[in-house]
C-alpha cells in the first residue's frame, strides 16, 4: 500500500532547505487549500452530471445528451452561465447577512470535506478528536442557512430556513449516535486510526456485525436528510416554496448553495465510506492471498473515491425513489423511530464490544 | 514574531472587533451574526492552545447550537422591526454600574494573582504546545467518568439532572392546554 506520508514529509524537508519554517508551513497550507478547492469544484461538476443521468435513468428518460458527447459538456455550460449572471441585491433585505450566508454554508462544507481520509497518509485535517471536529464544523452550515432565510426578508426563504433548521438539528442527533456506535467499536475518534484499523482487521460493517449494519442503514437515511435531499428536500420544496431558503439569491451566490448541496452529498457518502466501508482500505477476503495482493496494488485514493461514489449512488437511488415527506412526518420519523433505534443500537454495539463478539477478518 | 504569535494576534483582533460589533449592532439578527464570529474566534484560541476537544465543543455547542437557538428565538419573537429599544437614563446608569463592577473584579483578580509584573510592557512571546502537552480525548473521557480524586463523575451526573429539569420544564410550558 502506497503511503502518502512519506511523500509529504519529503516535500516538507525539501521546502525547509529553501525557506524558513513558517514560510514552508504557510506555502503548504496555501497549496493544500488550492488543492481542496479544485477537488471541490471538480467533484461538484461530476456529481451534477451523475445526478442528472441517474435521475433520468430512474424516471425512464435519457437525460442530458445534446451538449457534447453524451451531454458531457452540459454541466460546464451551466457553470459558465451561472458565473456570468449578475448578483442581485434586494432593496429591503439585510445586505450584510444576505451576502454572508452562502460563504458560511460553503466554508462549513469545505472544512468537513478537508477531514476525509483520501489515502494512507493522505488526510488533511487529522486530530485526536477528528470525527467530533467534523460533526462540529458541519453544524456551522445550519447558521448559514438560517441567516440566508432571515437576511432575505422574504416569506418563502424564511419558511424554508425554519424547516431546514428544524430538520438539520433533528437529524444531526441520529447521525451523531451512529457515529458514536462506530467510535465505540473502534475505540478512537481519529479518522486515520479508524481507517487503519479497518485496513488491518476488516471493514467495520463486517467487523461490527448486526449493529454496524443497522447503523449503516440509519446513516443512509439520516445522511440524505442532512443534505436536504431525497424524500427530505422540503426546505427547498419547489412546488410550495419556489426554492426555499435560496429563493432570493442569484448568480454565484446561488451557485455556492448549489455547490455546497452536492458536496454535502459527497461528504455524507465519504463519511459513510470512512466509518463503515473501510475508507481507503482495499477489499480483502481471508484466504485468497493472490486476490488480496491484486487488490493491494490498486491505490487507496481509487478505493476511497470508488466506494464513495457507490454510496452516492445508493443515496441517489433513495432520493429518486421515494416521494417527498411532510414536515411533521419527517420530524416524527426522526424523533419517534430513528433516534430510539439508534440509541438501542448503540447499546447493542457496546454489548458486542464488551463481550468481544466483533469479527476480526 | 513567529506564525504562532501572528495567528494569536489575528484571533485576538477578530474576537475584540466581533464583540464590539455584537454590542453596538442596531439589529438583533446582526448582533447574533457578530456573536457567531466572536465565539468562532474563541474556538480558534482553544485550537491554538492545543485543546482540540474544547475547541470542537465550542464550535458545536456555541457556534452551531446557541447561535442557532438565538436565531430561532429572534425568528419566533419578531416584533417592532427587531430594532433595539431606546436607551433610557436608568438603563445607561445600570449598565455602566454593571460594567464598572465587572472591570473592577477583573483588574483586582489580575493584580491579586501578580500576573502583571513587567510583562504588560515587555510581553514574552507565546510558544506552541508540544505533542505531549495536548490532552487526548481518551484522558478526558476517563476523567469524566472516574470516581477518583481527579474524577468528574458527580458533576457530570449533576449536570445531566439539570438538563432533565430543563426538558421537563420545556414540556410543561409547551403542553399547557
Amino acid at each position: 500500500m502506497l503511503d502518502l506520508a512519506s511523500w509529504t514529509s519529503a516535500i516538507h524537508t525539501w521546502l525547509l532547505g529553501l525557506v524558513p519554517e513558517w514560510a514552508a508551513i504557510l506555502l503548504e497550507c496555501v497549496v493544500v487549500a488550492l488543492l481542496i478547492i479544485t477537488l471541490y469544484a471538480v467533484f461538484a461538476i461530476v456529481l451534477i452530471y451523475m445526478e442528472r443521468k441517474v435521475c433520468a435513468f430512474f424516471q425512464c428518460r435519457i437525460g442530458p445528451n445534446r451538449v457534447g458527447k453524451w451531454g458531457l459538456l452540459q454541466v460546464f455550460s451551466d457553470v459558465f452561465k451561472m458565473l456570468q449572471k449578475e448578483i442581485i441585491n434586494m432593496r429591503k433585505s439585510d445586505m450584510f447577512l444576505h451576502d454572508l450566508a452562502p460563504f458560511l454554508v460553503v466554508t462549513a462544507s469545505m472544512l468537513t470535506f478537508a477531514c476525509l481520509p483520501w489515502n494512507k497518509g493522505g488526510h488533511i485535517i487529522d486530530f485526536n478528536v477528528g470525527l467530533f471536529f467534523m460533526v462540529a464544523v458541519s453544524s456551522i452550515g445550519v447558521v448559514g442557512i438560517l441567516l440566508a432565510g432571515l437576511g432575505s426578508n422574504s416569506k418563502y426563504p424564511m419558511i424554508g430556513s425554519m424547516r431546514a433548521g428544524a430538520q438539520l438539528i433533528s437529524y444531526e442527533i441520529s447521525i451523531g449516535i451512529t457515529m458514536l456506535t462506530i467510535v465505540a467499536l473502534s475505540g478512537t475518534m481519529q479518522i486515520s486510526e479508524i481507517v487503519q484499523q479497518q485496513a488491518d482487521n476488516g471493514w467495520n460493517i463486517i467487523r461490527g456485525h448486526v449493529p454496524a449494519v443497522i447503523a449503516f442503514l440509519i446513516y443512509l437515511i439520516a445522511g440524505n436528510a442532512e443534505c436536504n435531499r431525497g424524500p427530505f428536500d422540503l426546505p427547498e420544496g419547489e412546488s410550495e416554496l419556489t426554492a426555499g431558503y435560496h429563493t432570493e439569491y442569484s448568480g454565484m451566490h446561488f451557485g455556492f448553495f448549489y455547490l455546497a448541496e452536492y458536496l454535502n452529498l459527497f461528504i455524507a457518502a465519504g463519511i459513510a465510506t470512512t466509518l463503515f466501508l473501510g475508507g481507503w482500505a482495499p477489499l480483502h477476503i481471508a484466504g485468497l492471498d493472490g486476490f488480496n495482493a491484486v487488490m493491494d496494488a490498486v491505490p487507496g485514493a481509487v478505493w476511497f473515491i470508488g466506494k464513495t461514489f457507490f454510496v452516492i449512488f445508493l443515496l441517489m437511488w433513495e432520493r429518486w425513489t421515494f416521494p417527498r415527506l411532510r414536515i411533521d412526518h419527517i420530524l416524527s420519523l426522526e424523533w419517534k423511530y430513528l433516534m430510539p433505534i439508534s440509541l438501542i443500537n448503540l447499546l447493542l454495539m457496546a454489548l458486542v464490544v464488551v463481550f468481544g463478539l466483533g469479527i476480526n477478518v | 514574531m513567529d506564525s504562532y504569535n501572528i495567528m494569536f494576534v489575528i484571533l485576538a483582533v477578530l474576537i475584540v472587533c466581533a464583540s464590539f460589533a455584537t454590542v453596538l449592532a442596531k439589529s438583533v439578527l446582526r448582533a447574533a451574526a457578530y456573536l457567531f464570529f466572536a465565539l468562532l474566534g474563541v474556538a480558534g484560541m482553544y485550537f491554538l492552545m492545543g485543546y482540540t476537544f474544547l475547541g470542537s465543543v465550542q464550535v458545536m455547542v456555541y457556534c452551531g447550537g446557541i447561535v442557532v437557538l438565538y436565531v430561532f428565538a429572534i425568528l419566533l419573537t419578531r416584533g417592532a422591526k427587531d430594532k433595539l429599544s431606546e436607551n433610557t437614563k436608568q438603563k445607561i446608569f445600570a449598565s455602566a454600574l454593571l460594567s464598572l463592577t465587572g472591570l473592577g473584579a477583573f483588574v483586582y483578580a489580575i493584580l491579586k494573582a501578580n500576573l502583571l509584573h513587567e510583562n504588560l510592557f515587555r510581553p514574552e512571546p507565546l510558544y506552541a504546545p508540544s505533542e505531549e502537552a495536548t490532552i487526548s480525548i481518551n484522558t478526558i473521557g476517563r476523567h469524566m467518568l472516574s470516581t477518583d480524586v481527579n474524577g468528574y463523575l458527580l458533576p457530570f451526573e449533576a449536570v445531566s439532572v439539570l438538563l432533565l429539569a430543563c426538558i421537563v420544564a420545556a414540556l410543561v410550558i409547551a403542553r399547557k392546554r
